[in-house]
């Protein structure tokens, strides 16, 4: 009501209803209300302008307490809408100056965003990560902590059983022909080296082959940035971060694709994490959003572009 | 609700001294749909495993529909989504109790 306060939108949805959220707080705290207009509604919550606006929100964004906090509130709010029916996510941080406002949105996007709210409909995300299944060889010098196994010629190449390939073989500490240490090391490191790039090739493939199998199972996909492994927490490689639009009726056989694919390829680990509300799917003007007669033949209605321009960047 | 168990090689202590590699891990992000009652898997403190933050962050920073708001961060665009991550990588590294950041040079960017 005042000027200095906005509305932050969570979300839009067919039709939301205020006892949903008793008991929940939204962002900063507050509570959580419906604007509805033009037969939809959306999810919002006023909020300081001194918090919210502009400026402050870049500056907050920096903030990893403030940003988890915010991000946990609105994906939780999201996620009570999803309980209820289809849910188009808002992009974190979509604010405007009053309720009026989104109202105006709702009346003037009332099309768009009910045909997104029928695509979506009884229709899941799901997230597929693939890691390369073993920690990528150490570039240093031989592990000081890990020098005990002389046979074991360094870091890669045995963990996985990816194949038999494995070129990290026996050559042992000092192999045959070396002449010093110093020899030793190098050709243990080009080893090392050259086992971490078959061993990405190979989680390469792998995550194409569980790509593939599983967009057969989904009405749409998005390939999503790879995350380094500092981002990830994770020291092996990322090598898929793949969305997946699914039929609830196939979640069960999606879930078990997963799984079964996984252990077709052991050069890989995957986390399937889910069931989403359509974050990845639910863009209201974007081509990710795949028009509903290709989704009646599946394998038309993965989104091969979005696929090829979110790029996998095997290599690089 | 999940058809998929981390599957469970008991044996094979898999020699890493972290991140043990079953092929498959599966994390919560939602309560089924009939799981009304539940409670939040997010942002709750009581028992049930929270939203990874990294694949929380990586859906609402990245994922959503982008409308322009009459405030608006330059969100919208990549770039600052992609900076505000650049810029949590450590704290976020610590966060998930993973290795800390610059603990192997990425040499892939």
């Amino acid at each position: 009501m005042t000027a200095d306060e906005g509305t932050w939108v969570y979300a839009v949805a067919g039709s939301i209803r205020e006892e949903w959220f008793n008991g929940t707080a939204g962002v900063a705290g507050r509570p959580v209300r419906a604007v509805t207009a033009a037969g939809l509604a959306a999810a919002v919550t006023r909020v300081s302008l001194a918090e919210f606006g502009e400026e402050p929100l870049h500056r907050h964004m920096e903030d990893l307490a403030w940003l988890e906090a915010t991000a946990r509130a609105h994906h939780h709010v999201i996620e009570i809408v999803a309980r209820h029916g289809p849910v188009i996510p808002m992009r974190l941080a979509t604010v405007y100056y009053s309720d009026a406002g989104v109202a105006d949105l709702l009346a003037r996007r009332q099309a768009e965003f009910a045909d997104v709210l029928t695509w979506i409909t009884a229709r899941t995300e799901w997230g597929v990560k693939a890691y390369a299944a073993q920690r990528p060889a150490e570039p240093g010098p031989p592990g000081p902590s890990r020098q005990a196994g002389p046979a074991t010629g360094g870091p890669a190449g045995e963990v996985t059983g990816a194949g038999p390939e494995g070129p990290a073989g026996p050559a042992g500490p000092e192999g045959p022909g070396g002449t010093g240490r110093g020899a030793a090391y190098l050709r243990r490191r080009r080893m090392a080296l050259s086992a971490k790039q078959e061993a990405r090739q190979a989680a390469i493939s792998g995550a194409d082959a569980v790509h593939a199998g599983l967009a057969k199972l989904a009405v749409a996909v998005q390939l999503r940035p790879l995350q380094g492994p500092q981002l990830t927490g994770q020291a092996s490689q990322m090598v898929l971060n793949g969305a997946y639009l699914v039929d609830d009726a196939r979640s069960g056989e999606f879930t078990a694709a997963a799984q079964n694919l996984a252990s077709q390829y052991p050069g890989i680990r995957i986390e399937l994490t889910g069931p989403w509300p359509p974050y990845s799917f639910a863009a209201v003007d974007q081509d990710a959003a795949v028009d509903q007669d290709a989704a009646v033949d599946q394998d038309a209605a993965v989104d091969q572009d979005a696929a090829a321009d979110r790029g996998r960047e095997p290599g690089r | 609700m999940n058809a998929v168990a981390p599957r469970g090689t008991g044996g094979e202590p898999h020699r890493g001294e972290r991140a043990a590699a079953l092929p498959v891990t599966v994390s919560p992000a939602l309560p089924s749909a009939e799981d009304t009652a539940g409670p939040p898997a997010a942002g709750s403190a009581a028992g049930q495993q929270p939203v990874a933050l990294v694949d929380l962050l990586d859906r609402v920073l990245a994922g959503g529909v982008v409308i322009m708001g009459e405030v608006r961060l330059s969100i919208a665009d990549v770039d600052l989504v992609t900076v505000s991550l650049q810029t949590l990588i450590s704290s976020v590294g610590t966060a998930l109790g993973g290795p800390a950041a610059g603990r192997e040079p990425d040499r892939d960017r």
